[in-house]
């Protein structure tokens, strides 16, 4: 297998998630339909209730709206990246999986595969939600649409990571409730997503170090500080790593001599 | 002398306390057809699950034309098409992107991609369906599909589990038919899974699996003879007997 054999089974599998995609129109919906209802609705009754001062990348006052944006586009990316990992157990349950899993290309870069081609639709309804957010007047400067990409991509990567992670540990559809409440909804409140951190640190030191070790803290604040051109490094690094953690896990877990996988059949 | 398109030695498998394979060994040579023959919950499944690495292998070797799937994996499964027991077809996509889908796993390009699925989508006589999301294709019409695209990275092997399940007379018979031929004409080593005795016909090679063990091996007059049986069925239930009343 020559490089282009690895080449043309990324642009398969994206071009297959693609597809799916498309014919779920209702997929698309509610995930802009989400965040759209928390600005619209949450945005607007918080924006008296919640103040916020100025801290970076802002340089000034803000609305709450606008605060809100890069968690919201987390959101989108955190949603897309669960559903991504609900398709797996949904493949491995209807046996599609096994179609992939036979592919005579490595299994640590069919599961890399599926996961930059989750990326892929992840960022382009997350750029769907910034096109509908300029009716909320979020607009950061044009240049912010550009350096968002980057950042986009990686938190898509580190959220889809976890997505696959999970979908290798999850045993039936069913279980998937239980990642809502133990996964999303924990990581998104436990997070600079809704309140800065420094509000947070006010309330409870506790909950303050909680958000700090929550990747998806991070996803929020590099998107933030891309959207004004800026880099937040730390946050870059943490979710590089996470990426790196995540990903790794979710091989071993995939993988029928030792991870998950081999146990499940084993019971 | 010939290297086994398919060969497996000593096999055990267990899940937990259950030992659900034991010492299974045979080869199927290239062009061979092979019907391995078990009631349901014999292990065939398991066996094919191993082959073609779902599960990790504990006891014993498989090999694919001399190369152990163990220690060269991808050769292995680039040798190898698997039609499933379980259906696998994205119902969402349609025919031709299920087929192109397969390929791009396989590393193939389009362009080679777009001929070989005419050749194998003609061939299993679904031309005119290419474009119909694989939802609105019968039972049988979706295996036909399943089995062209096991075909199209070209393998010399193929692994069938159970392929005929639920079809009709007809679908069941087409699908025979077509997978003899493929082995008749070009070669290709079959091993063909089941729980129904009247898919080995005359004259098969059958391997008659019984809880995780095999029980008999041979051509189907070969078996007849052994066990002094008047028809296969006959023999099947003796052979499946046999042990359990010992």
């Amino acid at each position: 297998m020559r490089p282009i054999h690895y080449l043309r089974c990324l642009i398969g599998v994206s071009l297959r998630e693609w597809l799916r995609f498309l014919n779920q129109r209702g997929r698309f919906f509610s995930a802009l339909v989400r965040p759209l209802v928390w600005l619209a609705i949450f945005a607007t009754g918080f924006q008296f209730v919640l103040g916020v001062s100025i801290i970076p990348p802002y340089d000034t006052y803000i609305p709450y709206s606008i605060y809100i944006a890069p968690g919201l586009i987390a959101m989108i990316l955190m949603f897309n990246g669960m559903l991504s990992s609900l398709s797996m157990v949904y493949d491995r349950e209807m046996g599609s999986m096994r179609v992939l899993m036979v592919s005579p290309l490595p299994r640590w870069f069919l599961l890399t595969a599926k996961l930059f081609a989750g990326v892929i639709v992840s960022v382009l309804q997350a750029y769907a939600f910034l096109a509908i957010a300029l009716f909320w007047e979020i607009e950061p400067p044009w240049y912010g649409y550009i350096a968002v990409l980057p950042a986009l991509i990686l938190s898509g990567l580190m959220l889809g990571a976890l997505g696959l992670l999970l979908s290798s540990a999850i045993r039936q559809l069913e279980n998937f409730a239980s990642v809502m409440n133990f996964v999303i909804f924990p990581m998104f409140f436990a997070s600079s997503a809704l309140y800065p951190l420094w509000h947070v640190k006010e309330a409870s030191l506790l909950l303050y170090r909680i958000c700090l070790a929550n990747p998806f803290t991070h996803a929020v604040e590099l998107i933030r500080f891309a959207l004004y051109g800026q880099v937040e490094p730390v946050s870059a690094a943490v979710l590089v790593a996470a990426t790196i953690i995540f990903l790794a896990l979710a091989v071993y877990g995939y993988d029928p001599a030792k991870g998950l996988m081999a146990r499940r059949t084993a019971e | 002398m010939t290297i086994p398109a398919f060969a497996v030695e000593g096999l055990g498998h267990r899940f937990g306390q259950r030992q659900v394979l034991r010492g299974v060994s045979f080869s199927i040579n290239p062009g061979e057809f092979t019907v391995l023959l078990g009631l349901n919950g014999a292990g065939k499944t398991t066996l094919f699950s191993l082959a073609t690495r779902l599960y990790a292998q504990g006891e014993g070797a498989i090999r694919v034309f001399g190369m152990d799937i163990q220690r060269q994996p991808l050769r292995c499964l680039q040798q190898m098409g698997a039609v499933f027991q379980q259906p696998t077809l994205d119902l969402d996509l349609s025919l031709e992107q299920n087929l192109y889908y397969h390929c791009a796993l396989h590393g193939i390009s389009r362009r080679d991609a777009a001929r070989r699925i005419a050749v194998e989508v003609e061939r299993v006589g679904l031309s005119d369906r290419r474009r119909d999301k694989a939802r609105q294709l019968s039972g049988g019409q979706r295996r036909r599909v399943e089995i062209a695209r096991a075909l199209l990275h070209r393998p010399q092997l193929l692994l069938l589990d159970e392929p005929t399940v639920g079809l009709d007379i007809s679908s069941r018979q087409f699908l025979l038919d077509h997978v003899r031929q493929l082995c008749r004409e070009e070669g290709l080593a079959a091993l063909w899974a089941t729980h129904l005795i009247d898919e080995a016909g005359d004259g098969a090679r059958v391997i008659v699996l019984h809880r995780g063990e095999v029980r008999a091996d041979g051509a189907t007059g070969a078996i007849l003879g052994a066990t002094r049986a008047p028809s296969l069925r006959a023999a099947f239930e003796t052979l499946v007997q046999e042990r359990a009343a010992a």
